[in-house]
């Protein structure tokens, strides 16, 4: 077309981005790459092929590692682990060079970006590229500021990466930023998809100061992810990818004392409310499920709409999706580019296929080769049907309707992922009523996937577990100083030769829902002293009862929304109470244990009651600085549902620092008291029930911590798994807990010290930090 | 409920395709309509300020939209020191915006602006120059740029340019009538300007700098194209912000949804502080994205704009050249 023909038509034309640099760079190394390990590359082997997913041409080769490699690459970590961890200030500086380093390169980053990946450049020059110099900027910061702020963490170690191929170089960013600021060294495996970015940033580190070791790719498919996974010499896995990988790796490091983390898929919910500016909602759509063609794990996938608007809604959708342009990704005037692999495309075209809903296809030119799917919109689905469950990831979207806000609740919530969810409305009341009944780890109100290294991203449910950026993220990759010492188990007082019995006898029985249980199995447990006197009966609770007292805790759901303040008097309450019992108590605790430090722990337990109440209502959340004009706040909200074994040494004082964190942080608690001295904790049901604590927000049973361990750590409606039994339970804990992925906090063998609260731990394991961003301006 | 009509092309003597469309005859003040609208801000700004990434017009695409951008531009005077040699000076410009010889290596026609904008004094100086031209002569009216003389005057002021040769009017509205949410005033006042333009288009200034709030520049959108507005415009070039990208997204999403609801198709003219090649080559993305491309003629799109012609020229010669170009190697306007 010439001149005078385009302007008349007033076509856009091709605009693409300039690629010489970067297949420079690839040619450079004469298309084939080896691993980075220990600061320097191996020798390429066993080589596959990355391709670019808009031609299907070959890039460049890149080795799988073989165990060798894996081997080594940790074994370079450990052996750069300490002297990386020495000088915080120093690794501020090597990060502030690293942030510098992806700025200064920054088009070269895009541009191999986009040619592996397939996304649109837009999106790798303007978000990608940008957010992950953010990240390093925002760590080096970290690392400077650790010592003073941080003075009673370290570094974990040996950090095991595993990222996937739809923000390859950002995840990587995400995950080495925040491992390295901290001190700790990384090995971490790109996708085998997208390895490129990775391979040049760590070929860059060298210029950035990074000593070698500190930072280690290894590159290859699952094989690889399952190596490190596997690794003995790694202390901690972070893992962004599918629920169903996210499961095994959760299988693959119980009871290994591995620290994990996981990113995990999503379903995430997008509502509109009736009230909503209806245009910046549509092109908020835009963002949240074409933005790299879908292929997000918390896009906007679940369109939810009010029924008054819906139709509307949906012609102004269909005609907002004709308008988007999909094609070469490095075409700098392109929406939607190539899906990243063909194995992906037909993915999500068979599960278009099996929709029986209406598909609405975008009347928008593809081209002819090259992996691409068109902008989609599925509506006349109802909650049932499995494309409005499933995960397609994909640029496909979902729609239902819905008539209230509560309904619009319901269906978001219906779901078993919880990474991200948007709301639209112009009524800052409903939207600061719904953002926090929304089961999600991150919320954006009027907008969509914003991103920030200050605020936390990270999910609940099946979507996994932790947070990454922010001061949240820093517990993902440090750990408390502290030595512990190997717990012994205790076994219960074995039955005497000749019994004392006296006194009137006294009936102990399980605490469900505010009121005493018999146990379902109609077994109980005679609990004798060390001097051969019997103290009682401890009912030996079952599954069933465990079940009961789940379903008591979902009756139980108001107290997540008390006050700090209500929480706080209801605990100084039971400290009261216990108190007025402590001659009782004390005598309980020293029949059981043998010894004479009844009134001690009476007193200290006493004292922690007072600690939880303190905390109740000042363990504030925080607003957090973003780059732009509004706030992300970062709340701290109840995990949910608690399943917990009580420490077995400390009968009343580890039942009570578990049942004060709890409630303080407004969660639901079903706790098995300790097994050898079950009897201060059925006592102190009597406690609960004089102070006002509502029915179910504390259930006690008695009872194995081993039999009850799988049926606890596998119920599907617990959020969350504690166990500090003197049983070894942490594998079976973390193993069984992969079914619903719960957050489980299990001791690893290793004796906790109760001599003071500990609160940062119980803080952060009885809390979920739910990041509202609320943008504003009029 | 009018359908969408048929649109005639006809071809003019400087062949330029000038598509006629059904004038907006407005409609019913629809109030609830109007209480139900919203704009988020920070939504529409983000949407601004993401647009000139997500779209890129080069070589000569971007000639091509330049050339194109020059057609919609009302060429603009509106100076208390005009005088009738600067205004021919300015519809010489009008007639002939870019150098002859760089025309000829585009393979271009002899192209115009859009129309020249003048206050009503110049009027007839601005006819005589550009008879025969077929580019039309737009007044600003109705006590510009303030809008508070009289009622009356102001009508008058309408009927006085229209009897004085001007095709096209650009009124300003009251914006008291929007700050105090007084919509039925907005409409009437709307209603008596168009009737008193007679055949003249009518182009309904909001002056959005001075109306608080995005929400209200939707609201006062709408009523002006329920009183029968043939253009929204916004700004009179006066007040301390004028055009900008999210004002425009605002303006240029209730002219589509106008659309959608009666058929007709309002005009927009985003004016002042446009004066950069690449803001015209963003806004015409902005119009083709949000409104189609049956926006980007100008009968439905005009620059208000007086500088941005001379950064248009100098693209255009270094496109052709690859060399950077100089303002004196472009005759004034």
């Amino acid at each position: 077309m010439n001149v005078a023909e385009i302007f008349e038509t007033m076509d856009y034309g091709p605009a693409p981005e300039d690629a010489k640099e970067a297949v420079k760079w690839i040619e450079g190394h004469k298309g084939r790459f080896g691993h980075w390990i220990n600061g320097t590359w191996t020798k390429p082997a066993g080589t596959f092929a990355s391709k670019n997913p808009a031609t299907g041409k070959l890039i460049a080769k890149v080795s799988q590692a073989k165990a060798g490699d894996v081997k080594k690459a940790v074994s370079a970590a450990r052996n750069a682990q300490k002297a990386w961890a020495k000088d915080a200030k120093a690794r501020a500086r090597v990060l502030y060079a690293l942030a510098r380093l992806v700025q200064k390169q920054s088009r070269l980053f895009a541009v191999l970006e986009t040619m592996d990946n397939g996304k649109p450049i837009r999106e790798s020059r303007d978000i990608d590229i940008p957010l992950v110099a953010r990240h390093f900027y925002y760590h080096a910061g970290m690392a400077q500021l650790m010592d003073e702020e941080l003075p009673h963490r370290e570094a974990l170690g040996v950090c095991g990466q595993i990222i996937p191929w739809n923000f390859p170089l950002l995840m990587l960013a995400w995950k080495v930023a925040p491992a390295l600021a901290m001190g700790n060294t990384v090995v971490l495996k790109p996708a085998e998809y997208t390895s490129l970015t990775a391979l040049l940033f760590a070929e860059l580190s060298r210029e950035a100061g990074v000593p070698p070791g500190v930072l280690n790719i290894v590159t290859g498919d699952g094989r690889v992810g399952e190596m490190i996974v596997g690794h003995a010499d790694i202390d901690k896995i972070a893992f962004t990818g599918s629920t169903e990988v996210g499961r095994k790796i959760r299988s693959a490091t119980a009871g290994s004392g591995k620290k994990l983390t996981l990113e995990l898929g999503g379903k995430s919910p997008y509502i509109v409310f009736d009230d909503a500016d209806i245009d910046s909602a549509i092109e908020g759509l835009v963002d949240a499920i074409w933005f790299n063609q879908g292929q997000v794990c918390c896009a906007g996938s679940r369109l939810l709409v009010q029924e008054g608007i819906a139709q509307d809604f949906y012609a102004k959708l269909t005609a907002r999706m004709d308008k988007l342009r999909v094609g070469d990704p490095l075409d700098k005037c392109i929406d939607v580019g190539a899906v990243v692999d063909p194995v992906q495309l037909k993915t999500i075209s068979s599960l278009v296929e099996s929709s029986n809903g209406d598909v609405y296809h975008a009347s928008t030119p593809l081209p002819k080769n090259g992996c691409y799917y068109p902008p989609t919109l599925i509506t006349g689905l109802s909650t049932a049907d499995k494309l409005m469950q499933e995960e397609i990831f994909g640029p496909v979207l979902v729609g239902t309707t819905f008539r209230t806000p509560g309904e619009a609740v319901s269906i978001a919530n219906n779901t078993r992922y919880g990474l991200a969810a948007t709301l639209w409305t112009e009524n800052v009341n409903l939207a600061l009523d719904i953002a926090p009944k929304l089961a999600a780890g991150v919320v954006w109100v009027n907008a969509t996937n914003l991103f920030d290294a200050a605020a936390g991203f990270g999910g609940v449910r099946e979507s996994g577990f932790g947070r990454e950026g922010g001061w949240e993220g820093l517990l993902a990759y440090t750990k408390q100083k502290t030595s512990g010492r190997p717990i012994a188990k205790i076994d219960a007082a074995s039955a005497p030769e000749a019994a004392t019995v006296d006194g009137v006898d006294r009936t102990s029985k399980l605490y469900i829902g505010g009121k005493q249980a018999r146990p379902d199995g109609g077994y109980s447990q005679a609990i004798w002293s060390p001097r051969g006197k019997l103290l009682g009966h401890a009912s030996l609770a079952n599954r069933k009862d465990l079940r009961n007292a789940v379903e008591a805790m979902n009756s139980a759901k108001g107290w997540s929304k008390t006050t700090g303040h209500l929480r706080a008097q209801i605990l100084y309450y039971i400290a009261e109470n216990l108190s007025a019992r402590a001659n009782e108590f004390s005598s309980r605790i020293n029949a059981m244990t043998g010894r004479r430090n009844g009134v001690a722990e009476v007193e200290q337990s006493i004292d922690r009651l007072f600690t939880w109440a303190a905390w109740a209502d000042k363990f504030d959340g925080r607003a957090k600085g973003v780059p732009l004009r509004g706030i992300a706040l970062a709340m701290n909200e109840p995990v949910g549902n608690i399943g917990a074994f009580a420490p077995d040494d400390h009968p009343l004082l580890g039942l009570v620092s578990l049942i004060g964190a709890s409630m303080a942080m407004g969660n639901r608690l079903t706790v098995v008291a300790s097994e050898p001295y079950p009897l201060a904790a059925t006592d102190f049901y009597q406690v609960l029930d004089t102070s006002d604590v509502a029915a179910g927000v504390v259930n006690i049973l008695t009872g194995s911590h081993s039999e009850l361990a799988p049926h606890l750590a596998g119920h599907s409606d617990l959020d969350a798994v504690w166990s500090f039994s003197s049983s070894d339970l942490s594998g079976l804990i973390e193993s069984e807990a992969a079914g619903n992925l719960k957050r489980t906090w299990v001791n690893n063998g290793t004796a906790a010290d109760w001599s003071h609260a500990n609160s940062e731990a119980f803080l952060s394991a009885a809390t979920e930090v739910k990041t509202v961003w609320v943008p504003y301006g009029e | 409920m009018p359908t969408k009509s048929a649109t005639k092309i006809t071809k003019t003597k400087n062949h330029l395709p000038l598509v006629h469309e059904p004038r907006n005859p407005g409609m019913d003040l629809d109030l609830d309509r109007i209480a139900r609208l919203q704009a988020n801000t920070s939504a529409i700004e983000r949407r601004a300020a993401t647009l000139p990434g997500r779209r890129s017009v080069k070589k000569d695409f971007q000639a091509a939209w330049l050339l194109r951008a020059i057609t919609m531009i009302d060429l603009t005077t509106l100076s208390g020191d005009d005088t009738p040699g600067r205004v021919r000076r300015l519809c010489a410009k009008a007639k002939q915006p870019v150098r002859a010889d760089i025309l000829e290596a585009l393979g271009m026609p002899q192209i115009s602006t859009g129309a020249v904008c003048v206050y009503h004094d110049m009027i007839p100086t601005a006819v005589e120059a550009l008879e025969g031209t077929g580019i039309p002569v737009a007044a600003v009216s109705t006590g510009f740029p303030a809008g508070l003389s009289p009622f009356k005057l102001r009508v008058a002021e309408i009927e006085e340019s229209v009897k004085a040769g001007a095709r096209e009017i650009d009124i300003v509205i009251s914006r008291r009538h929007v700050l105090t949410q007084n919509w039925q005033a907005l409409y009437d006042e709307m209603k008596s300007f168009r009737s008193a333009c007679g055949d003249a288009h009518v182009k309904a200034i909001l002056a959005t700098g001075e109306l608080g709030t995005l929400r209200n520049v939707a609201r006062a959108s709408w009523v002006c194209m329920m009183a029968g507005a043939d253009f929204i415009k916004t700004s009179t070039g006066k007040e301390p912000v004028n055009a900008t990208l999210p004002v425009s997204l605002v303006m240029i999403r209730a002219i589509r949804a106008y659309h959608e609801l009666t058929g007709y198709r309002v005009g927009y003219k985003p004016a002042g502080g446009i004066s950069k090649a690449k803001d015209a080559v963003t806004y015409l993305t902005l119009i083709k994205d949000e409104l189609g491309d049956r926006w980007l003629k100008n009968d439905l799109f005009r620059f208000g704009a007086s500088s941005l012609l001379g950064d248009i020229e100098r693209q255009l010669e270094h496109h052709i050249t690859g060399r950077y170009s100089a303002s004196n190697r472009h005759p004034m306007g």
